[in-house]
């Protein structure tokens, strides 16, 4: 049967490319939230590997609540984005600098 | 190689293709399709590890609700690509390197320590065991409270996402009901006083006598 390392190797190889992605994208707001999306799931899986081969349901509980943060956290950071690209006209990071000091 | 092993190994490699085409494609709406590839995969893989219910969360959720999200935003906005893809062959060499060190050492330690290896696969279970019913014994039972935490985190996200999103223009016109309730018979309507006056002006003989013989209301002449 599958080892429990390979789900493990899976899901680190998943946070791994979404950390590029972040670096990758670093101008793009929005391929950064899905970065970062991808990262959360990379999360679950290790979660759901371990709840899954040590027998606990407590690891899907907590993917549960993964998710619904995750959600939440991208409607309010689509909201922000849209609310950001109505004032400046653009979603380059580096042209949103006006609280330097 | 059984059939779950075989599908385990091909939504896997699926999945971090998708993951790897997310954060390399030039498109942004090419990039959420992607990434709709990638949790469509990732919810398959779950399947593997039977948790059923979020994989169905997961597909409904994220592919059904979050990822259209992503697909309105993206189409919405006006985006000058290339200046977006700036400094995207510049970090190229140091992503690699970090994301290849990152995997490494996460390989490292998933094989060297702890003991992995000891963990066997679990045996399945029945064809009576209901993944959704254990599941939700736990979250109404013992996380109940932290359940009702994450329902209000989600009011929380529409009403933040409302009420940043609520555009109020100056020039808008529209009715407000207050002041429209509360409006007097004065503002509206004028009485004037004046003589009554003849229309049309013909002749005044024989205007008075058509209107002597006009029977009125009544039916009395």
């Amino acid at each position: 049967m599958i080892p429990l390392s390979h789900y493990l190797i899976l899901g680190a190889i998943l946070f791994a490319v979404s950390v590029v992605g972040i670096f990758l994208n670093r101008k793009n707001v929005v391929i950064l939230l899905m970065s970062i999306e991808l990262l959360l799931l990379g999360v679950n899986m290790n979660f759901l590997a371990f709840s899954h081969y040590l027998q606990d349901i407590a690891g899907q509980v907590f993917v549960f609540f993964i998710l619904t943060v995750a959600a939440a956290e991208a409607a309010i950071g689509l909201a922000i984005l849209i609310v950001l690209f109505r004032s400046r006209q653009t979603i380059n990071v580096d042209e949103l600098d006006s609280l330097k000091g | 190689m059984t059939f779950l092993q075989i599908s385990f190994y091909v939504f896997s490699v699926v999945l971090v293709f998708a993951a790897t085409m997310v954060v390399t494609i030039r498109n942004p709406v090419k990039s959420a399709l992607f990434l709709v590839l990638a949790f469509f995969s990732a919810a398959c893989v779950w399947i593997t590890l039977q948790a059923e219910f979020l994989a169905i969360v997961l597909v409904l959720v994220y592919v059904g609700a979050v990822m259209v999200l992503f697909l309105f935003v993206v189409m919405m906005l006006d985006i000058d690509l290339a200046k977006l893809r700036a400094g995207f062959t510049r970090y190229l060499p140091i992503g690699s390197l970090i994301a290849v060190l990152l995997v490494i050492e996460l390989s490292l330690i998933i094989h060297g320590a702890f003991g992995l290896n000891d963990y066997h696969n679990p045996a399945s279970h029945g064809a009576d065991y209901s993944n959704t019913r254990v599941l939700g014994g736990q979250i109404y039972t013992h996380y109940v409270y932290a359940f009702e935490i994450a329902a209000l985190i989600l009011l929380v996200a529409i009403i933040a996402a409302i009420a940043l999103t609520m555009r109020r223009r100056p020039h808008t016109k529209y009715n407000n009901p207050g002041t429209q309730v509360q409006v007097k018979r004065q503002n509206r309507l004028r009485i004037v006083k004046m003589k009554s006056e003849r229309w049309p002006a013909v002749d005044d003989d024989a205007n008075a006598h058509h209107n002597n013989t006009r029977p009125g209301p009544g039916g009395k002449s």
